[in-house]
C-alpha cells in the first residue's frame, strides 16, 4: 500500500479554518506543542509503518 | 445649489432633468423606488420595471464612475443578465477564461483548468468591467422603455432623509436645482456598503475588517500575457505579499498587490510608488498606461436583517465580502433576482406581503455563505498569527510537490449560486436525482433541439415536462404558470434532470430556482407547491 498524495480531504477549507481555530490564542511555543501532539494522533489513526515511513519523506 | 460628484463620471448616462415631482404641491407617491444607480439598483429597477411595474431610480450621480471595481461575472450572473435582455452585450464584450496559475515566490506551484461544462449559453466566466456592465444595464432599461417598461432613472438626485411608515415612506432627494420630497410605498436601498440609507435607519452592519491593504490597479498595455489569471502568493519581484494579474477588456489588465496594514495610503497611491510596483512585477520592459487605481481594505459583515417593514436592503448595502472569490457583484445581482418577483406577486396582489420574508431568509443564507468562503479565503491570504502564516506557506511548499495540497491553497473560491437547502417554500423532491438540479437550487441551463432551457423560461412559474407532456398555459392561484415541454432529451438535459428516469416534470420559480419535482404530471401537486412556494400555505405563523 502506498501513501495516498492525491486529494482526500472532504472538505479542505472547513478543515483548514477547523486548524486555524485551534491554533487561536496560542503563543508559537504552544502551537509547536500542538502540532506535535496532532502528529501522533494522525499517526495512530494511520498505523501502518510503512504509509508512516512514506508520509515522513514526503513532508521533508 | 451643486452638487459635488463624489467620484469622477466615465460615462455620462442619464443627467440631471428637472421632473414634474418637483413642482407637484403635494409629493408624488410612487409604488416602488430605488436608491443607488449601481448594477444592483439598475437590474432592481430593470427586473421590477420588465415585470410591469413603474419604478423609480435615485442615484446622487450621472452616470457610471471610473475605476471598474469588479471584474469578473460568473454564469449565474451572466444567465440573470440575459434574462434582463443585457446578456448579449456583455458576452460580446467580455473577456472569457478558465485557466489561471498559482505561484510562491518564483516557482509555479500549479495551474488549473476550471474546464467549463459544455451545453450552456453563459460561459463560466468573463471579465467585463464594472463600468461596461452598468452601461449595458442601463441600454437595457432604454429598449424596455421603448417596450412600454416605465423605468426613470434620475441622475443627480440624492437622497438626504427618508421618514419610513407602515404603507409608505416619505423621501428628501436634494437636486442641482433645490430639494423636494417624494413618497415611496416601496422603498429598496441598493446604496452600497456605506449605505446612507442604513445609517439613516440607524441600522446595524458588523462583521470583520481585515487588518490589510490591498492596491488595486487597472493598467493599459498590449502585452502577449495569456488569458488566465495568475496569482502569486509573496513573489518573487517583492511588490507586495501577494499579487494577482487578470485580463480585461480593451487592453486593460487587473493587478492587485497586497501590501499590508500599517502604511501611507497617500503615498503608495502616488503614480511613481504604483509605477514602481508595476515595474517591477513587469520587468520594466512593459509600456503601460495606468488605468485607475485605489487602496482597499476589505471587510465581511452584513445586516442583521434586510426587510425593515417597506425598506429593503439589497447587494452591498446589506452585505459585503471581501473581493476574494467574485463575490460581491455577483452575490449581490441575486438579490433582486429573489426579491424581484416577490415583490412583483406582493404588489399584484397574488401573493401575500409576509412571503417577502422569504427573501430575507433565502439571502441572508446567501450571505452567510458568501462571507464564509470569503473570510476562509481572505485568512488564507493574510495569516493572522505566526502559526496560521506557517501553516499557510507548509500548504504552498507542499502544493508544489504533491496534488492532495492544492484544495487546501485558497486564493479565492469562485462564486457559484446559493442552494437555499432546507429552507421552506421548496419541495417536494419526489425524484431524488440529479442531485445538482433538486428543489432548493437554481436550474442549470441544458441545450435543446432549438436554443437553450433557460432562454425558455419567461418571467413567471414554469412547469417543465421532461419526456412528458403539459399543458402550454393555465391559471393556477392566479398566475399565469408557463408549460414547456421537452420531447427530445438531449444527453446534458438527462443528466441534468432526468437522472434514471423516463420522464420527470419540474416546478421553476420565476428566479429560476427549482421549487419541486415529479416523475409525473400532476395539476394538484403543481398547485399546492405553488401556493407554498408563494407563501400561501405558510404552516408557521
Amino acid at each position: 500500500m502506498s501513501l495516498n498524495l492525491d486529494p482526500n480531504l472532504v472538505d479542505p477549507d472547513g478543515f483548514y479554518q477547523a486548524l486555524l481555530d485551534a491554533h487561536e490564542g496560542l503563543d508559537a511555543a504552544q502551537s509547536a506543542e500542538f502540532n506535535a501532539r496532532l502528529i501522533f494522533v494522525l499517526a495512530n489513526q494511520i498505523g501502518d509503518p510503512e504509509l508512516l515511513a512514506q508520509a515522513l519523506e514526503a513532508a521533508k | 445649489m451643486t452638487m459635488q460628484d463624489r467620484y469622477p463620471i466615465a460615462f455620462q448616462l442619464y443627467p440631471y432633468q428637472r421632473s414634474a415631482d418637483q413642482d407637484a404641491k403635494a409629493p408624488v407617491t410612487h409604488p416602488v423606488v430605488v436608491v443607488g444607480g449601481g448594477p444592483i439598483g439598475l437590474a432592481t429597477a430593470l427586473d421590477l420595471g420588465l415585470k410591469g411595474h413603474p419604478v423609480l431610480a435615485l442615484d446622487d450621480h450621472e452616470g457610471v464612475g471610473q475605476g471598474s471595481r469588479a471584474i469578473c461575472f460568473v454564469r449565474r450572473t451572466l444567465e440573470i443578465a440575459h434574462r434582463l435582455g443585457a446578456g448579449a452585450e456583455m458576452l460580446a464584450k467580455g473577456i472569457v477564461w478558465q485557466k489561471g496559475r498559482v505561484f510562491h515566490d518564483s516557482d509555479e506551484i500549479f495551474e488549473f483548468d476550471l474546464l467549463p461544462e459544455d451545453g450552456h449559453r453563459c460561459p463560466a466566466f468573463i471579465n467585463l468591467s464594472q463600468i461596461h456592465f452598468k452601461k449595458f444595464l442601463v441600454e437595457a432599461i432604454e429598449r424596455a422603455n421603448a417596450d412600454c417598461a416605465k423605468i426613470e432613472i434620475r441622475g443627480k438626485n440624492r437622497v438626504d432623509a427618508i421618514d419610513p411608515g407602515k404603507d409608505e415612506t416619505v423621501v428628501d432627494i436634494s437636486t442641482p436645482d433645490g430639494s423636494y420630497q417624494i413618497k415611496a410605498n416601496w422603498l429598496i436601498a441598493c446604496d452600497g456598503a456605506r449605505s446612507p440609507i442604513r445609517d439613516m435607519m440607524g441600522l446595524g452592519f458588523d462583521g470583520r475588517v481585515f487588518e490589510d491593504n490591498f492596491l488595486m490597479a487597472d493598467v493599459k498595455m498590449t502585452a502577449d500575457f495569456l488569458t488566465e489569471r495568475w496569482f502569486w502568493f509573496e513573489p518573487w519581484f517583492k511588490s507586495g505579499s501577494s499579487a494577482l494579474l487578470h485580463k480585461q477588456p480593451d487592453d486593460i489588465w487587473r493587478i492587485d498587490f497586497q501590501l499590508g496594514w500599517d502604511i501611507d495610503r497617500e503615498k503608495e497611491l502616488k503614480e511613481e510608488n504604483v509605477r514602481n510596483r508595476v515595474d517591477q512585477m513587469l520587468g520594466g520592459k512593459v509600456e503601460y498606461e495606468l488605468d485607475w487605481c485605489s487602496i482597499y481594505t476589505f471587510q465581511c459583515r452584513r445586516m442583521e436583517k434586510f426587510c425593515h417593514g417597506r425598506v429593503l436592503f439589497a447587494g452591498d448595502s446589506a452585505h459585503q465580502v471581501s473581493p476574494f472569490g467574485a463575490r460581491g457583484a455577483n452575490s449581490g445581482i441575486q438579490d433582486p433576482e429573489n426579491l424581484a418577483w416577490k415583490l412583483d406577486l406582493a404588489l399584484r396582489g397574488h401573493a401575500p406581503e409576509t412571503l417577502l420574508h422569504s427573501y430575507d431568509e433565502e439571502r441572508l443564507a446567501a450571505a452567510d455563505e458568501n462571507i464564509l468562503n470569503s473570510t476562509r479565503s481572505t485568512d488564507f491570504l493574510t495569516p493572522k498569527f505566526e502559526a496560521s502564516k506557517k501553516l499557510r506557506d507548509a500548504v504552498l511548499t507542499l502544493a508544489a510537490r504533491h496534488r492532495f495540497a492544492r484544495p487546501l491553497v485558497n486564493s479565492g473560491r469562485l462564486s457559484v449560486p446559493c442552494v437555499y437547502d432546507s429552507l421552506s417554500g421548496f419541495g417536494p423532491d419526489a425524484i431524488v436525482t440529479p442531485k445538482r438540479t433538486r428543489p432548493d437550487a437554481p436550474a442549470t441551463d441544458a441545450p435543446l433541439a432549438d436554443g437553450y432551457l433557460l432562454d425558455k423560461l419567461g418571467g413567471g412559474f414554469t412547469v417543465i415536462g421532461f419526456g412528458t407532456s403539459i399543458p402550454s398555459a393555465q391559471n393556477i392561484e392566479g398566475l399565469h404558470v408557463a408549460g414547456l415541454t421537452i420531447d427530445e432529451i438531449s444527453p446534458e438535459t438527462r443528466e441534468r434532470y432526468l437522472g434514471d428516469e423516463a420522464s420527470a416534470v419540474y416546478l421553476i420559480r420565476p428566479d429560476q430556482y427549482v421549487v419541486a419535482r415529479w416523475a409525473e404530471y400532476d395539476k394538484g401537486k403543481i398547485a399546492s407547491a405553488i401556493r407554498q412556494a408563494i407563501g400561501k400555505d405558510n404552516k408557521c405563523p
